[in-house]
């Protein structure tokens, strides 16, 4: 198991005006080697959690254990943390910074004071991992594409080699065709590697198709954790905190309520396609 | 009569290298024709760097034709005299919501646009008064634009722009960088001011479900127009659409595969209860 | 810390302080450091502190806002505590080792202090309850004369503005620019000064490219909205006097006659006499 997070809570500025209950009694387990979602609208508290993970913030109280450490204890290494739960922020705007792709990509493997050789041999595995042409790792990461400076982002934590790979919204300006392209690299790279992925988004559509499991996060605390199927069950009380379901569930709960005898669990165009079939034929 | 008319408008960039040589052209707009008719609301929908950002620009004239001509209200963008009148007949609003508020409080930013254009203060006041509560954010008009969420920002940043009443108005990405909550807030707004203000709207995005209400939706792709029509006139090319890789929504994809599947359905479904309905009619033969 | 800093940060609220015309506000907080640096007693002291405690209450600005400023001045203020402490010659009161603490030192060491913290808050009092634009308006105005030997006060202004407004923007940057580079491993606290100067690449690259690229894109956005300098434009909020203006100024007034009058007086011998 990697990481257990108890009775998780941060409050933001204690004691002054701007004083906020960020995360509220969060209680998680995150086993190695799932591909997880976190969806909340903004203010939800999922990037306070996610950073939490690898200790860029400190918790009021509660513990998180890392492969059965609490990452509070003393001399625990938050360093060495950061390597091992690797986090990519939103906008790669905000991490990019060499001459070249290349260069910027070696900067974590550098920092974790390993020799030339095997900084640089981890820095072409990530590039390559990340599907970024050969052809740019020698151009500068400020005249790629948004699409293509994301790639160069992961790519600069993945080659600290982590063990779980943590993205908060690397979807967040793209087109679809980016947004596309980046999620399925994300998808094939959990596939190959079977490192824990974690994908931060507000979108559900784009998360469904994914993963595995999905975390709704409200308020600050963790309001549904489940298959993404038996999430979007409660498609009436996501809408309420500002979440909506994929359109095709709402689709299916539209014909039940018709009185159609559909399943309403479909997730996917394909799913619900092939489910109202089965129900066409009969009447023609 | 159209307030916007393109003809034959291209735009090229130049890229020269350190010495001042030419190292690439690139046709960011591509011969392209277009007419805009007064108070409609047309939507424009392409990929990053499919030229719908650079043709936008133009009706600002913020970018001027390399070749083609555009008229704006029947004025030639390239007559420099008629430069801040174009400016005044088409506003612009900007993806960036922190990078196009020059005020500290938001009262201040709205009248930014009509002090540029020497309004009388008196005016000033009431034009920001009606364009806040146009957007609905009269009762922040006394915040700091930094302390609102991005949709409310950029509903300010749409209000600083209809205080300068201008016939059009063109969004250029204004969602790109919201949730889904700011993006529902924007997109609604912009309808309202069109509907009760009859204010031309020329929306870009990406976003296929924000330009189902629209009177026309043209798709770019490579610096030129590939499709234009109505939504249902759009989305009934399901498979040109997928080949473009826009995002159709879910329930035209659903459609689109029963219709595949032999179920007989029209083409261009666009909401789940036009589908709903459809199905329905299917059941009770 | 960068990030507590509250300059540039108004604080909306109703109030008389809020509605004077930012040259009011201006010319007494000018004044107000003038007279804690020119009269040096206790009971100008008292009065000085009086006249900032009602004007942060009449101002309605919570004043755990008004304290906030201090949190950057902290180190300052030790060090010159420190230094006055022992520096100034007097009569010894207590002897460390070498060091001696004097009477003198404690005094000038309490006054110097009050006297930064007064500052600080006494120019919190104006910034927390002006709009950075009505600074800005407020010090076109008050520099307008120089524009005839072709100073380009508007532009200045603008300019200032502008900063003013980008200034908690840049700040939030700057600390998610951090958070990034240090899942990457990056470390800004260890190391020699070069060293600390070098770990500060990876965050003043992004920052200064992403500040190049809001200073462009805000440029495209004024120009979209027809600015073109200070020419013919009309002013939303023009800068008028009004009848609680004139009081302002009498009431400063008023304020500046009694520091004096009590100073001369001396009722108390004055310490640095």
């Amino acid at each position: 198991m990697a990481i257990k997070i108890e009775h998780l809570n941060y409050i933001y500025s204690e004691g002054t005006a701007f004083e906020k209950h960020a995360l509220k009694d969060v209680n998680l387990e995150l086993p190695d080697g799932q591909f997880i979602g976190i969806i909340g609208h903004t203010g939800s508290g999922k990037s306070t959690l996610i950073q939490h993970l690898n200790g860029l913030i400190r918790g009021s109280s509660g513990t998180i254990y890392y492969n059965g450490e609490n990452i509070y204890s003393e001399g625990y290494s938050m360093r060495n943390l950061r390597s091992k739960v690797g986090l990519v922020f939103q906008y790669p705007e905000h991490q990019l910074f060499e001459v070249d792709v290349f260069t910027d990509v070696c900067f974590g493997p550098k920092n974790l004071g390993l020799p030339k050789e095997e900084v640089e041999a981890r820095a072409y595995e990530a590039l390559r991992l990340t599907g970024l042409k050969e052809k740019y790792y020698k151009k500068s990461p400020f005249e790629l594409s948004g699409g293509q400076k994301r790639r160069v982002a992961i790519a600069g934590i993945l080659a600290m080699k982590p063990e779980v790979l943590v993205l908060d919204e690397p979807t967040a300006g793209l087109d679809p065709k980016g947004r596309d392209d980046i999620l399925n690299q994300i998808a094939k790279l959990h596939e190959e590697q079977k490192i824990t992925v974690i994908l931060v988004s507000h979108s559900m559509e784009d998360v469904a198709r994914y993963v595995e499991r999905i975390i709704v996060m409200n308020k600050g605390k963790v309001m549904f954790d489940d298959t993404p199927r038996r999430v979007f069950e409660h498609y009436q009380e996501l809408e309420t905190v500002g979440l909506a379901a994929p359109q095709v569930t709402y689709l299916m709960q539209n014909l039940h309520l018709k009185g159609w005898p559909v399943r309403t669990d479909a997730t996917t165009v394909e799913e619900a396609a092939a489910e109202i079939l089965k129900y066409c034929g009969s009447g023609r | 009569m159209n307030i916007v008319k393109a003809r034959k408008l291209a735009y090229e960039y130049i890229k020269l290298d350190e010495d001042g040589k030419l190292e690439s052209k690139s046709r960011a707009v591509d011969d392209v024709d277009l007419d805009v008719q007064a108070g409609d609301f047309v939507a424009i929908l392409g990929h990053n760097g499919s030229g719908k950002s650079t043709l936008a620009k133009h009706i600002n004239a913020i970018l001027l034709p390399t070749e083609g001509t555009l008229y704006v209200d029947g004025k030639n963008t390239q007559d420099e005299s008629k430069l801040w009148e174009i400016r005044q007949t088409a506003g612009m609003v900007f993806q960036n919501p922190d990078n196009q508020i020059i005020g500290t409080i938001v009262d201040e930013d709205v009248g930014f646009g009509p002090e540029n254009m020497g309004v009388p203060q008196q005016e000033i006041w009431q034009r920001v008064e009606d364009s806040l509560k146009a957007v609905g954010m009269w009762e922040y008009r006394s915040h700091s634009p930094n302390k609102l969420s991005g949709g409310q920002k950029q509903r300010v940043a749409i209000a600083g722009v209809v205080a300068m009443r201008p016939k059009c108005i063109v969004l250029d990405e204004p969602t790109a960088m919201l949730d889904p909550n700011g993006r529902k807030e924007v997109i609604q707004t912009v309808h309202e001011l069109n509907q009760k203000e009859h204010v031309t709207v020329i929306l870009i995005t990406h976003y296929m479900e924000e330009v189902i209400h629209a009177d026309k939706v043209i798709v770019m792709e490579q610096g030129k127009i590939v499709m234009q029509g109505t939504p249902r006139e759009v989305f009934s090319r399901v498979e040109e659409l997928k080949a473009y890789r826009l995002d159709v929504p879910q329930v035209t994809l659903v459609a689109h595969e029963l219709q595949k599947a032999g179920v007989p359905i029209p083409n261009g479904i666009l909401t789940i209860d036009e589908l709903v309905e459809e199905l329905e009619k299917v059941r009770r033969k | 810390m960068l990030r507590e800093i509250t300059l540039g940060q108004y604080y909306p609220a109703d109030s008389v302080i809020h509605k004077l015309d930012p040259r009011v506000k201006l010319a007494g907080t000018i004044l107000y450091l003038i007279s804690l640096f020119a009269f040096r007693s206790v009971e100008a002291y008292v009065i000085a502190t009086l006249f900032l405690g009602t004007m942060i209450y009449i101002s309605k600005v919570p004043p755990k806002f008004m304290l906030r400023g201090l949190k950057s001045i902290i180190f300052l203020l030790l060090l010159t505590s420190i230094f006055n402490l022992f520096l100034v010659p007097g009569n010894t009161v207590l002897k460390i080792w070498k060091l001696r603490i004097t009477d003198a030192g404690i005094e000038t060491a309490v006054f110097m202090a009050i006297r930064l913290v007064y500052l600080i808050v006494g120019s919190s009092v104006m910034t927390l309850t002006t709009t950075p634009n009505d600074l800005t308006d407020g010090l076109e105005k008050a520099m307008g004369p120089l524009k005839k030997i072709r100073v380009p006060v508007h532009e200045i202004s603008m300019m200032m503005s502008i900063a003013l407004r980008f200034i908690p923007i840049l700040m939030e940057e700057t600390d998610k620019i951090m958070k990034a580079q240090m899942a990457r491993g990056a470390d800004f606290e260890s190391g020699g000064l070069i060293q600390k100067a070098k770990n500060m690449i990876p965050l003043l690259v992004p920052l200064f490219i992403s500040a190049f690229r809001r200073a462009n894109d805000l440029a495209m956005a004024m120009e979209a909205r027809g600015y073109h300098g200070g020419e013919g434009r009309t002013k939303m909020k023009p800068l008028v006097y009004k009848s609680r203006d004139r009081m302002a100024y009498l009431v400063l007034l008023a304020y500046m006659a009694v520091m004096f009058a009590v100073n001369r007086l001396g009722l108390v011998e004055s310490f640095f006499a």
